[in-house]
C-alpha cells in the first residue's frame, strides 16, 4: 500500500516548524519518526495535505540535566533514550518502559515526543509520562507553552496540542531514591499492550510514603490509579498492602471491549499487573 | 524400531547445505514481484466493503480521466472472457458448486471480493485511482455462522442454489463394510464420551505476498505467478477461459511460502490475465499485506462434533464425528475436500472397531476456506487426541496409558483400519519411549503434583500427541473414488548433458522446501555424479511440461520415486553404449559408483559423462541404439504414505492472568528415510510452530456485519521468535515399505501433532481446577475465563449440595 | 518532487521523489535494490529492514525523504567485493536459517544489528533482539542458532590476527 500524496517539508529549527506547520493548513501534520503515523498513511487511514518532518530539528534532539529534572528532547528516539546514561540513572520507568515499545526497527526511528503527541492510549510512554507528572513544553505561533500531563491526554488519539503546535519537550522529575517499574501484558511480544502499569514509589523504613501509579489502555487516555496510590500512602511495603492497593486498580476506568480484549479481562488483568507492578517497585 | 537394508548412497542421508541459500542470503532472489517488464501496467483491484450486497452501479470513468491511469474495467465489461473460478472437488454427486466470477458481476459476497479493476503507468497512480472508481451497493442479509446457515429461512449466500448446504458426505463403517457399526458401539460402551470442538479459522500468512506478472506478447500467453502449483493453474486457466493450453505458460520463480495458501488459483491470477489479454500489454498486480489477508483463502474452521465410545479398561471401541466445515462464500479448487481429507485420519494411530463419519459443507459471507498446512488432518487429530484426553481423565488413567490400550502394535501392520486404509509401517511404542524419555515424563508428573499441592498461581500442565497422517497425495485410483478432480502421480525427467553434467526436471514445485538440494542429493547417489553437477529445474510449464506440484507432504514420496525411476531409465539406456565402449556384452556389466564395469573385473570402466559424450558425438552408437540417455518417469503411488509420531508438550499456566508459557517441547517423528536430516529438522521446526500458533495465537475474526477484524499482522497475532520455545526434536526411522527411498513426507507432520499437544497440556494444566476445555487460540483472556467459569461452576455445584 | 541524496550499498544516489514514496519502493523500483522486500503494511514482519546509518530500520515505515542524507545498507550490501559473505550470512546459510528465504534479508539485516550492540547474545537476548521480524517457515530455532553462530565467528575474528580473522568466511561449504 501506498500513502496518498502529500507536500513535504524539513525544517531545522522550532519556529521554522511551527511556520511550516500554520501555513500547511489544517491537513498539515506533523512527522515525529513516523512509526506510527506511516502505517496510517499506508492504509489509508490518515491523509494529510502536508508533513512536516521534525527529523532535522537538531535542538529537540537529546536528553539534559535541568537541576531536579530530566528534559527530554521530543525527536529523541526510543533507542537513543535507552542509551541515554541520564535516562538510566535518574529515569529508570521510562528506559525501561522504552525498553518494551515495538521493536528494535521502530525504536530506532520512533521518537519519545512522537509516541506521546500520538496519544495512543494503549502506548507506552503517555501512561509511564503521566505516572511521573511530566510536563510538556510546547511550541505554536503565539509562542511557548507547558501543560501537565495531567492535561495533555485529551481523548483517544487526541493531544492537548492544537493543529499547529508541536510538543518540542518532556520535561520529567528525577526520582532519585524512588522505586519504578513498568508491567506490560501483551499477546505476542510485537503486539499493543492489553494493560500496562507504570508505578514509581517511595519508600522508607518500610513504609510507603508516596506512590504513583498510571495505567496504559484502560481509558481512552492513560490514567492515573489514585485509589491505588492512597491506598498506599503510610501503608507498610508488604504483599498484603500491595494486593490491598491492587484491588483499586481499575476504579474510574472504561476499558474497552475489542478483539484482543473485553473490558471485563482488562478490568481483572489492571489489579493482578498492579499488585505485581507494586511488588516489584517496592522491591519486595 | 523396524531397520531394512540401507540402500542409500553417500549422499542421501547427509546434511547437505542447501544450493537455494546462495541467491536468498544475498538478496539476489526471483520472486515474482522482482519482475518488471517493457510497457508494463500497475493492477490496483477494488474490493467490496460489504459482506453480501448487490452491486447497483459501477461506473470507472473517474478513475481513467486521472493522469497515467490507462485502463479501467468491472466485472460487467469483461464478463465473457474472465472465465469463472474452478472448484476441482465437487467430494459428492449433488455438491452445490456456485458461479463464482473472479470479478464480481452482480452481487458480492464477502468482504474483499473484486470488483472493479484499474491499470495505471505505476503502481501509486494504481491505488489512487481506485478511490476515483463510483460503486454503490444495495445490502443483503449476511450470515456467517455456520449453524445459523443451516437454519431454515436463513439469508442465503446464493439465491439462485437454494440453500447454504454444500454438500454432506458420510463415511460409514458398517455400511462401507469396513469395520463395526457405531450405534451399536455407542449402545455397547461401558463410557461414552461426547465433545464439541471448535476449529478456529486461520490465515495462512506465507511472508511473501501474493502476486502475478502476465506477458501477452509472445507466443504463449506468460504468467509469473507466487503460486504452489503452476501446472494446475495453467490447466485450470486454459479449461476455464477457453485460450488453449499450449497457448499458455505459467512460471512459479521463487515462491516465499505457502503453506497450503498458494495451493489455488486466484481471482486476481484470472483478473491479471483477462486484463492482459484485454490490453495486449504486460500486467502486474502485487498484493498487499491485508488484501492476502482478507481475499487469500483462509483455513480451518470447523465445528466437530466427536463421540467416544469405550470400555472401562480404557479400550476405544468406536468414534463418531459429526463436522460442520465452513467453505466461506465461494469454492476454491478444493474447498469441499479438505475436511474429506481428516475423514480418514478421525482413528488415528489406534484401532477403533467401528466409526462414522459425516461432514456438512457449508456457505456463509466469509472468504473462502481451502488447504492450510495439514489440510483436513490436523483438524482430526486434534479432535481425537483431545477426546482421548477426556476419555482417559473420565476414566482417571494416565493419557498416554489409555494410548497405549488401543493403539496399532508394531507388529500388526500393515493395519487396515475401520476408516478403509491401509497404514503401511510404524512403530508407535518406539517413537513414544523416545519421546517420554527426552522429556522426562514422569519427573514433570511430580513437579506437576508439587505445583497443585502448593496451590501455585503457575500451574504445570502435560499435553500428549500421538499421530500419523496420511501423506504422499495420492493415489489416482483412490483420487478418483473421492471424486477429485485429477490424479496424483509425479513426474520428472533426467537429461544428461554432453559434459556429464545433469538437470534433473521436477514436476513438483518447491517454496522453501529445499528440492533443489534434496532432488540434487537423490540424483547424485543414483547416476554416480557428484552433487554439485546437478541442476534441479521446476516450476516453468515449459521446462518441467507435466506435473503436479507440491502440497500434501506428496513431493518426495511421489516425486523423489518418480527421480529415481528417472534416474534408472538413465542408467538403463547408458548400459549398452558403456558396454559398446568397453567393447564387452551388456549383460556382462554392472554400474556401481557411477561406473559401469565388468562384473568382478577392478579397474577403469566408464562412466555415465563418458557415455553423455559418447551419446553427444554419436560418431560410434551401437547399432539400434538411440542417441539420447535422458528419460522421464511418471509414478502413481499405490497407497498414501503413514508417517506417525509422539510429541510432548509441558506449559506453565499463569492462573492470575492466563498466560501460557511453553516450557519445554519435545517432538519425535518417525517419517521413514531421510534424505537430508537438516532439512527435516526445519520441516519439524516450522511446522510445531505453526501448530502452536493455532493452539496459542491465532484467529480469523469477522464482526457481525462481516468485517474481518484480523486484517493485518496487528491483529491477526502470528508469533515472533520472542513468542516460541526451543524444541527438542528427534526420530525414529521406520522406512516405508515398497519405496526405493524409504521416505514418508514431513511436510505438515510438526502442525498436525502440535496443536493437540498443545492445548492438551493447557487444560492438563487446569483440569483440577475444573477446567475440561479451552477454546482455541489459548488466549490469555480465554484461559482466564476457562478458570472463572469452572469456580463458578464449582460454587454453584456447592451450593446444591 | 523533492530532491534526495543517499548512499546505498556504498553507492551515491541523487533522486527527485514523490514525498510520498517509502523507502522500501525507493531503493526497489528506482535504484533496483530488489533484495529488499515488503511482506507487510503495518511494519510487523520486518522483512524490509535495512540499515540507516547504521540503525535497524524498517523501510517500509520510514520515506525515502526521510533517508536523504543517509548511508544505507541493504542485504545486498553486506558480502565483500569479492563475494565473501557476511558472517551472519554464512552462519544462515550453515545452520539452515531459511527455507522460503522471504524474511531472510530483513532477518539477517536485524541480526547484523543486534550483534552490533550486543556481540555476546544469549538466545533470550537474541529472540528478543529479533522480535521485529516474522518468520513462518522456521519456527525461529535455527535463525537463533545462526545468530548465536555468527557471533562467535564475529568474536573470534575481531580477537584473532587479520590473517585468520578472514578464515570464516573461506571455510569450505563441506558439511558433516
Amino acid at each position: 500500500m501506498i500513502p496518498t500524496a502529500f507536500d513535504y517539508s524539513r525544517p531545522t529549527g522550532v519556529d521554522e516548524a511551527v511556520h511550516a506547520l500554520t501555513d500547511g493548513g489544517e491537513d498539515a501534520k506533523v512527522l515525529a519518526g513516523g512509526q506510527s503515523l506511516i502505517p496510517m498513511l499506508r492504509l489509508r487511514f490518515a491523509a494529510p495535505s502536508m508533513l512536516v518532518d521534525l527529523g532535522s530539528v537538531d535542538e529537540m534532539r537529546g536528553v539534559r540535566d535541568d537541576g531536579d529534572a530530566l528534559v527530554i528532547g521530543a525527536m529523541t528516539t526510543h533507542a537513543e533514550v535507552l542509551d541515554d546514561p541520564l535516562i538510566r540513572a535518574q529515569a529508570p520507568l521510562i528506559a525501561q518502559a522504552t525498553a518494551t515499545v515495538a521493536d528494535r526497527q521502530v525504536r530506532h526511528m520512533g521518537t519519545f515526543g512522537g509516541s506521546l503527541a500520538h496519544a495512543d492510549p494503549a502506548g507506552d510512554m503517555p501512561s509511564v509520562a503521566t505516572a511521573l507528572d511530566a510536563t510538556f513544553e510546547i511550541a505554536g505561533p503565539s509562542g511557548r507553552r507547558s501543560v501537565p500531563a495531567s492535561e495533555f491526554f485529551v481523548d483517544y488519539l487526541t493531544s492537548a496540542l492544537e493543529p499547529d503546535e508541536i510538543l518540542v519537550s518532556v520535561r520529567v522529575p528525577k526520582l532519585a531514591g524512588w522505586g519504578t517499574h513498568y508491567e506490560k501484558f501483551n499477546r505476542v511480544a510485537q503486539a499493543w499492550a492489553l494493560v500496562g502499569v507504570a508505578v514509581a514509589i517511595r519508600r522508607s523504613n518500610g513504609t510507603i510514603d508516596e506512590a504513583r501509579v498510571a495505567l496504559t489502555n484502560m481509558s481512552s487516555t492513560p490514567v492515573r490509579a489514585h485509589g491505588v496510590e492512597e491506598a498506599l500512602v503510610g501503608a507498610p511495603a508488604t504483599d498484603e498492602s500491595m494486593a490491598a492497593a491492587g484491588q483499586h486498580a481499575a476504579e474510574g476506568t472504561e476499558p474497552t471491549s475489542d478483539v484482543s480484549a473485553s473490558a471485563d479481562y482488562r478490568t481483572h488483568l489492571a489489579t493482578v499487573l498492579t499488585r505485581r507492578a507494586l511488588g516489584t517497585a517496592a522491591g519486595i | 524400531m523396524t531397520v531394512t537394508e540401507d540402500r542409500s548412497g553417500a549422499e542421501v542421508g547427509r546434511e547437505r547445505l542447501r544450493k537455494e541459500d546462495a541467491r536468498l542470503i544475498t538478496g539476489r532472489t526471483m520472486w515474482t514481484e522482482n519482475i518488471s517488464l517493457p510497457g508494463m501496467l500497475h493492477l490496483g483491484i477494488l474490493r467490496s466493503p460489504m459482506a453480501h450486497a448487490r452491486i447497483t452501479h459501477v461506473d470507472v470513468g473517474p478513475a481513467l480521466e486521472m493522469s497515467g491511469v490507462v485502463e479501467a474495467f468491472s466485472g460487467r465489461d469483461i464478463a465473457d472472457m474472465q472465465g469463472a473460478m474452478p472448484c476441482v472437488w465437487p467430494v459428492t454427486e449433488d455438491t452445490v458448486l456456485p458461479d463464482y466470477p473472479p470479478l464480481a458481476v452482480d452481487e458480492v459476497r464477502h468482504t474483499g471480493e473484486p470488483v472493479a479493476v484499474v491499470a495505471a503507468r505505476d503502481h501509486a497512480t494504481a491505488m489512487d485511482a481506485l478511490e476515483a472508481i463510483e460503486i454503490d451497493y444495495e445490502p443483503l442479509p449476511v450470515v456467517l455462522d455456520m449453524e445459523e446457515a443451516l437454519a431454515d429461512g436463513a439469508p442465503l449466500v446464493h439465491a439462485d442454489t437454494g440453500t447454504n448446504k454444500c454438500y454432506t458426505w458420510v463415511l460409514d463403517s458398517a455400511e462401507a463394510g469396513t469395520g463395526d457399526d457405531v450405534a451399536q458401539a455407542e449402545a455397547d460402551a461401558e463410557i461414552v464420551i461426547n465433545r464439541r470442538y471448535i476449529q478456529q479459522r486461520l490465515i495462512p500468512a506465507f511472508m511473501e505476498p501474493r502476486s502475478v506478472v502476465v506477458d501477452p506478447t509472445g507466443e504463449q500467453i506468460t504468467m509469473w505467478s507466487a503460486t504452489q502449483v503452476p501446472h494446475i493453474l495453467r490447466l485450470l486457466l486454459a479449461m476455464s477461459t477457453g485460450v488453449p493450453e499450449q497457448k499458455i505458460r505459467v512460471i512459479a520463480p521463487d515462491v516465499g511460502g505457502g503453506f497450503g495458501g498458494k495451493l489455488q488459483v486466484t481471482p486476481e491470477e484470472f483478473i491479471a490475465f483477462a486484463a492482459a489479454r484485454r490490453f495486449g500489454r504486460p500486467v502486474k498486480y502485487v498484493e498487499s499485506r491485508s488484501e492476502t489477508m482478507l481475499s487469500g483463502h483462509h483455513g480451518r474452521d470447523q465445528i466437530q462434533d466427536v463421540t467416544l465410545c469405550a470400555r472401562r479398561d480404557g479400550t476405544v471401541t468406536g468414534i463418531s464425528v459429526k463436522l460442520l466445515a465452513n467453505m466461506g462464500a465461494y469454492l476454491g479448487i478444493i474447498t469441499p475436500g479438505i475436511p474429506i481429507l481428516g475423514a480418514f485420519m478421525y482413528g488415528g494411530i489406534y484401532k477403533f472397531p467401528a466409526y462414522r463419519f459425516e461432514c456438512s459443507g457449508v456457505f456463509t459471507n466469509t472468504t473462502k476456506t481451502d488447504a492450510y498446512r495439514g489440510a483436513g488432518r490436523p483438524e482430526a487429530t486434534f479432535a481425537l487426541e483431545r477426546a482421548m484426553d477426556d476419555l482417559a481423565d473420565e476414566l482417571g488413567m494416565d493419557a498416554m496409558e489409555v494410548r497405549r490400550r488401543s493403539w496399532i502394535n508394531h507388529d500388526e501392520f500393515p493395519y487396515t483400519t475401520s476408516a478403509g486404509l491401509t497404514y503401511d509401517s510404524g512403530n508407535y511404542e518406539a517413537a513414544t519411549e523416545k519421546a517420554m524419555e527426552l522429556f522426562g515424563y514422569n519427573e514433570l508428573r511430580r513437579e506437576q503434583a508439587s505445583r497443585r499441592e502448593s496451590g501455585d498461581p503457575v500451574q504445570l500442565g502435560i499435553g500428549i500427541s500421538t499421530y500419523t497422517e496420511m501423506c504422499g497425495l495420492a493415489p489416482s485410483r483412490i483420487l478418483g473414488q473421492l471424486r477429485y478432480g485429477a490424479g496424483g502421480w509425479e513426474t520428472a525427467s533426467v537429461r544428461m548433458l554432453p559434459t556429464g553434467k545433469v538437470e534433473v526436471i521436477t514436476g513438483t514445485s518447491p517454496h522453501g522446501q529445499g528440492h533443489e538440494t534434496a532432488w540434487s542429493q537423490i540424483a547424485a547417489d543414483r547416476l554416480g555424479v557428484p552433487f554439485d553437477d546437478v541442476e534441479v529445474l521446476h516450476g516453468d510449464t515449459r521446462t518441467s511440461h507435466k506435473g503436479l506440484d507440491t502440497y500434501g507432504s506428496r513431493s518426495l514420496a511421489v516425486g523423489g520415486i518418480a527421480l529415481v525411476n528417472a534416474c534408472q531409465k538413465v542408467v538403463d539406456k547408458a548400459k549398452p553404449i558403456a558396454a559398446h565402449l568397453l567393447e564387452c556384452d551388456p549383460a556382462d556389466l554392472e554400474f556401481v559408483d557411477g561406473q559401469y564395469r565388468v562384473k568382478g573385473t577392478p579397474g577403469a570402466g566408464k562412466t555415465l559423462a563418458d557415455c553423455a559424450l559418447a551419446v553427444f558425438t554419436s560418431h560410434d552408437m551401437p547399432d539400434g541404439v538411440e542417441s539420447s540417455l535422458d528419460a522421464d518417469a511418471t509414478f502413481d503411488p499405490e497407497n498414501f504414505s503413514y508417517p506417525h509420531g509422539t510429541h510432548l508438550c509441558a506449559t506453565e499456566v499463569d492462573t492470575e492472568t492466563g498466560r501460557v508459557t511453553i516450557r519445554s517441547y519435545v517432538a519425535v517423528d518417525d517419517v521413514g528415510r531421510v534424505v537430508n536430516p537438516m532439512i527435516v529438522e526445519g520441516q519439524v521446526h516450522g511446522g510445531v510452530a505453526q501448530g502452536i500458533a493455532q493452539a496459542l495465537f491465532e484467529e480469523a475474526v469477522y464482526d457481525a456485519d462481516g468485517n474481518l477484524l484480523t486484517g493485518t499482522f496487528v491483529d491477526y497475532t502470528i508469533p515472533s521468535s520472542a513468542d516460541l520455545p526451543d524444541i527438542v526434536t528427534d526420530r525414529t526411522e521406520t522406512p516405508a515399505p515398497g519405496h526405493p527411498l524409504g521416505s514418508k513426507g514431513v511436510g505438515e507432520a510438526g502442525t498436525i501433532a502440535s496443536t493437540p499437544a498443545v492445548v492438551n497440556s493447557v487444560v492438563d494444566a487446569l483440569r483440577h481446577l475444573g477446567v475440561s476445555d479451552v477454546r482455541m487460540p489459548c488466549t490469555p483472556e480465554r484461559v482466564w475465563q476457562a478458570i472463572r467459569s469452572a469456580q463458578d461452576g464449582a460454587q454453584e455445584g456447592g451450593a446444591r449440595l | 518532487m523533492t530532491h534526495i541524496s543517499m548512499t546505498v550499498d556504498g553507492v551515491r544516489y541523487d533522486d527527485d521523489v514523490e514525498p510520498r514514496t517509502l523507502l522500501v519502493h525507493h531503493l526497489r523500483d528506482k535504484l533496483g535494490k530488489i533484495g529488499t522486500v515488503v511482506g507487510c503494511d503495518t511494519s510487523n514482519c520486518g522483512a524490509c529492514t535495512v540499515l540507516m546509518g547504521g540503525n535497524s530500520v524498517k523501510s517500509c515505515t520510514v520515506l525515502a525523504v526521510q533517508a536523504s542524507g543517509m548511508d544505507i545498507t541493504t542485504v545486498e550490501g553486506l558480502a565483500g567485493r569479492d563475494g565473501e559473505m557476511h558472517p551472519v550470512q554464512q552462519a544462515f546459510h550453515e545452520t539452515h536459517a531459511l527455507q522460503c528465504g522471504y524474511c531472510t534479508p530483513g532477518m539477517i539485516m536485524s541480526a547484523v544489528d543486534l550483534l552490533a550492540e550486543n556481540p555476546d547474545p544469549t538466545d533470550a537476548e537474541i529472540r528478543d533482539g529479533l522480535e521485529g521480524n516474522l518468520c513462518r517457515c522456521t519456527g525461529y530455532q535455527n535463525i537463533v542458532k545462526a545468530v548465536r553462530e555468527a557471533g562467535e565467528t564475529m568474536r573470534t575474528a575481531r580477537h584473532a590476527t587479520p590473517e585468520t580473522a578472514s578464515a570464516h568466511a573461506t571455510r569450505d561449504e563441506v558439511t558433516t
